[in-house]
């Protein structure tokens, strides 16, 4: 590696640290299995999260199949169910979306978009992956241990999650609380790296407000999952401790079984706090890196400045800075006092704020712009439609004295799957699509990427937007069969059995998406550098696929913000971040 | 402490003071923290996580204490030692949290000789630091030994509340284990001191990146850390 020349160009400082030697690969396995290279760690998590997603999948349908025809499948019971809906929802929450998002967007993005030649820390990095592979294969394997998966639903509360006539008593929930604690210790160790990356390791001439909003959304992000994290954490090893030694953190004096149990004393209200906690917050670790990943490519590919950059930064900030003060509007029914239910409505409302802001952004950036319907903007776009319905829903689910008669209703679960569910894969969609031909050098199809958007997107729709009338009707979630009901009208049912044919469409849609992602590695249209006239660092790379060290020789030196897009006078319709300004350099090295 | 490592650069020369300082730090290029190493921002951040760990094991076990409808034992009873002919509340604690104190002492000891790359007593000071440590695990493992003979289980024990011994155990322990982990890496990192690995900037464990005498002070930061998260344990769970 050559020293940068200590040269002054157009205001930019020199070069505060010294360029420090990367670890260099001797083997095949130190180079693609071992590697400490953040791209190719990236690689493993986005594909580990994606194959164990898959499971999560494939539980929606065998959940959908029994909501949609109950009765109709003999191999699944209601305690299988419980299982399904258990693991589905912890998968897809923690170890899809936040690993997805942070482990595989945040390790291949941020150091190509800060200008970086790798994360501060590649070794803790590489360990942090297989802390978390570990922590995957933990949960897969309750799949496999007597009486299978815990049955707790996701948020696993107590007293129920550990008692007798839940399923998964035995293993299931010692094995998801040890892999929840692993997951935890391996994510501090990736976290820790991304944000000392973004802090202090970035390139000459980026300065923080000239960051792509990508990086801010998963800078924050990470931040608040190292705050929040911990209370899954404490949680976790005391119910651990509930389970296995017989202490009674959260286990009050009950009968279990006809019998007086052996707890005594403890609050299950505590665990709801602390898992809220962490469970809030957890919201908008899957829901900035969305924001960040939807604001660039809704300025990418409409060719057009964001609007409103630095109010989106901190719209991001507040955003992230408001999420720890709401928690327990996750528990207005949990017998908590009026006046706190007051106080977290109000301030989960006052979120609203920055959030319309983002919307209104996006759509002012959107505005006249020269909007090229690829299939990242086709999800982008998507995404702002269905994140701004699950917003919608979410005044509902604020209000302490709407939210009491919708409480455990399937409104609730149409709700979170509008705002956390589809609307972030929206945008993993969305990024995988614009992201992959730098990763792999080449284009995804555009007709199967285009059939896949418009099947998700409608197919989503047609799942869960009558999940919301569902609700209004009363409809509880977690019951395995409704059977027959005053309250539940006979069209209920054939609207359950449409909304299953809609999932099932849905997932064969996602194994369409699968086979282009195979596909097009090796029958792809060759990409080039920079296929979509993007204008920040990662579209800079001397070689793509980047090679080891993102680089070459040189570390890039950034003039300008991340969004020049059609400037007025300019030769092309955008300008690199590295480009720099006319009369900056020696003459003729741009036209 | 003229000598400082490459890691460890100088303020730029147009550092402004105050407010506006921090400001005009955090709008630079390059780095928000300036003459911050990554190592160091690394440890920071660490610690800030781990204060929320720890904050949530005391908020949980003063969340039980209030809540509990049983008496809560009398740590000063609990806790006491015949020593002699006389009943004195409290005296292993105190020596415990008197060993830890000091710990933290030799190690800002070791911090400042390490800058000066004085290799010897760097290396006998962490080492100091170290037996300090092992001390404090020493002395916990014989109060845990007591109370356990006493009949104080995680599940029950004979004076009062079941959440006593749970709490007990999970916070002591889980302190406990941090300080055995700061003990394990103080020896470590002592016999890097002492071999002349920084001197040599040798590629070290962990990072394969060079090494530098800032390791110390690294390690001192998650030291005092510990000693503090005691004092907050000492004044929640005994003095209450």
């Amino acid at each position: 590696m050559v020293d940068i020349p200590l040269d002054h160009v157009a205001g930019i400082p020199p070069a505060e640290v010294g360029e420090v030697e990367l670890y260099h690969p001797r083997s095949w396995w130190t180079r693609y299995v071992f590697s400490q290279d953040a791209k190719v760690i990236a690689v493993q998590y986005s594909i580990t999260a994606m194959s164990i997603g898959m499971v999560a999948l494939v539980l929606s349908w065998m959940m959908r199949l029994q909501l949609g025809f109950p009765g109709t499948f003999s191999f699944i019971d209601a305690n299988q169910y419980l299982q399904f809906i258990t693991m589905h929802g912890m998968i897809m929450v923690i170890y899809l979306l936040t690993a997805l998002f942070l482990g595989g967007f945040g390790n291949y993005l941020i150091p190509l978009m800060v200008g970086a030649r790798d994360m501060v820390f590649p070794y803790v990095n590489m360990l942090s992956y297989w802390v978390y592979l570990l922590a995957v294969l933990v949960l897969a394997a309750t799949f496999f241990v007597p009486g299978g998966p815990t049955g707790a639903g996701w948020t696993l509360y107590p007293p129920q999650a550990i008692l007798s006539g839940t399923p998964g008593q035995d293993w299931g929930i010692v094995f998801m609380l040890a892999s929840l604690i692993l997951f935890i210790i391996g994510f501090t160790m990736g976290g820790l790296n991304y944000v000392v990356t973004v802090l202090q390791a970035r390139t000459r001439g980026m300065t923080l407000m000239r960051l792509p909003l990508t990086v801010w959304g998963i800078f924050t992000a990470t931040v608040m999952a190292l705050l929040a994290f911990p209370a899954l954490f404490v949680a976790s090893v005391m119910l651990l401790l509930d389970r296995l030694l017989g202490t009674s953190f959260f286990m009050p004096t009950l009968v279990e079984m006809g019998q007086l149990s052996k707890y005594g004393g403890g609050s299950p209200i505590l665990f709801q706090h602390l898992f809220w906690f962490f469970g809030h917050p957890e919201v908008y670790i899957v829901a900035l890196p969305a924001f960040g990943i939807i604001s660039d490519l809704i300025s990418t590919h409409a060719r057009k400045n964001i609007f409103g950059y630095r109010m989106m930064v901190w719209a991001i900030v507040a955003i992230g800075a408001l999420s720890f003060v709401v928690w327990a509007h996750h528990m207005y029914v949990s017998g908590m006092h009026p006046y706190f239910g007051f106080f977290f409505a109000t301030t989960t409302l006052i979120i609203a704020i920055p959030t319309a802001i983002k919307v209104y952004n996006w759509v002012l950036t959107l505005w006249r712009g020269d909007i090229h319907l690829t299939v990242p903007m086709l999800f982008a776009l998507g995404f702002i439609v269905t994140f701004v319905n699950g917003g919608l829903t979410g005044l509902f689910l604020g209000n302490v004295v709407v939210d009491v008669p919708l409480s455990d209703t399937m409104f609730v679960v149409a709700h979170f799957h509008m705002v956390m569910g589809i609307a972030p894969i929206m945008a993993v969609f969305g990024g995988i699509y614009h992201w992959y031909p730098k990763v792999t050098g080449r284009m995804l199809n555009d007709v199967l990427g285009k059939f896949h958007f418009w099947v998700t997107f409608i197919g989503a729709y047609a799942v869960f937007f009558p999940m919301h009338y569902l609700g209004l009707l009363g409809m509880p979630r977690r019951y395995h069969d409704i059977g027959e009901t005053s309250f539940v009208p006979a069209s209920a049912h054939d609207l359950n059995a449409f909304m299953s044919v809609a999932a099932l469409i849905v997932g064969f849609a996602q194994l369409v998406f699968l086979f282009n992602l195979v596909w097009s590695l090796f029958k792809g249209k060759e990409a080039g550098g920079n296929p979509w006239g993007a204008t920040s660092l990662e579209w800079q790379t001397p070689e793509t696929p980047p090679g080891h060290g993102n680089w070459g020789k040189e570390l890039p030196i950034v003039y300008r913000w991340a969004y020049d897009y059609s400037v007025p006078g300019a030769a092309k319709d955008f300008v690199p971040q590295n480009e720099p300004p006319s009369g900056a350099v020696a003459q003729g090295a741009h036209p | 402490m003229a000598e400082t490592t490459l890691m460890q650069p100088k303020a730029a020369p147009g550092t402004i003071p105050g407010l506006r300082g921090i400001a005009a730090d955090w709008a630079s290029d390059q780095r928000a923290f300036k003459n911050v190493s990554w190592g160091k921002a690394m440890m920071w951040i660490f610690l800030l996580s781990d204060t929320f760990i720890f904050s949530c094991f005391l908020l949980s076990y003063m969340t039980a204490r209030m809540s509990t409808t049983v008496p809560w034992p009398n740590p000063s009873e609990v806790f006491a030692l015949n020593i002699g002919s006389k009943h004195i509340p409290l005296i292993l604690i105190a020596i415990m949290t008197f060993v830890l104190i000091s710990s933290s002492g030799t190690m800002a000891m070791a911090v400042n000789f390490g800058y000066r790359h004085d290799r010897v007593r760097t290396a006998a000071l962490m080492l100091a630091t170290a037996a300090f440590g092992a001390t404090f695990v020493g002395m916990q493992a014989f109060e845990w030994t007591k109370l356990i003979m006493e009949g104080v289980r995680p599940w029950g024990n004979p004076w009062g509340a079941p959440q006593f011994g749970a709490c007990f155990f999970m916070i002591t322990g889980f302190h406990g284990t941090h300080v055995t982990i700061g003990v394990i890496f103080l020896i470590a990192i002592a016999r890097k001191v002492l071999r002349g690995d920084f001197d040599r900037e040798r590629r070290g464990f962990f990072t394969s990146r060079k090494g530098y005498y800032e390791i110390v002070e690294i390690t001192g930061l998650y030291w005092h850390f510990v000693d503090l998260v005691w004092v907050f344990i000492f004044a929640f769970f005994y003095l209450w």
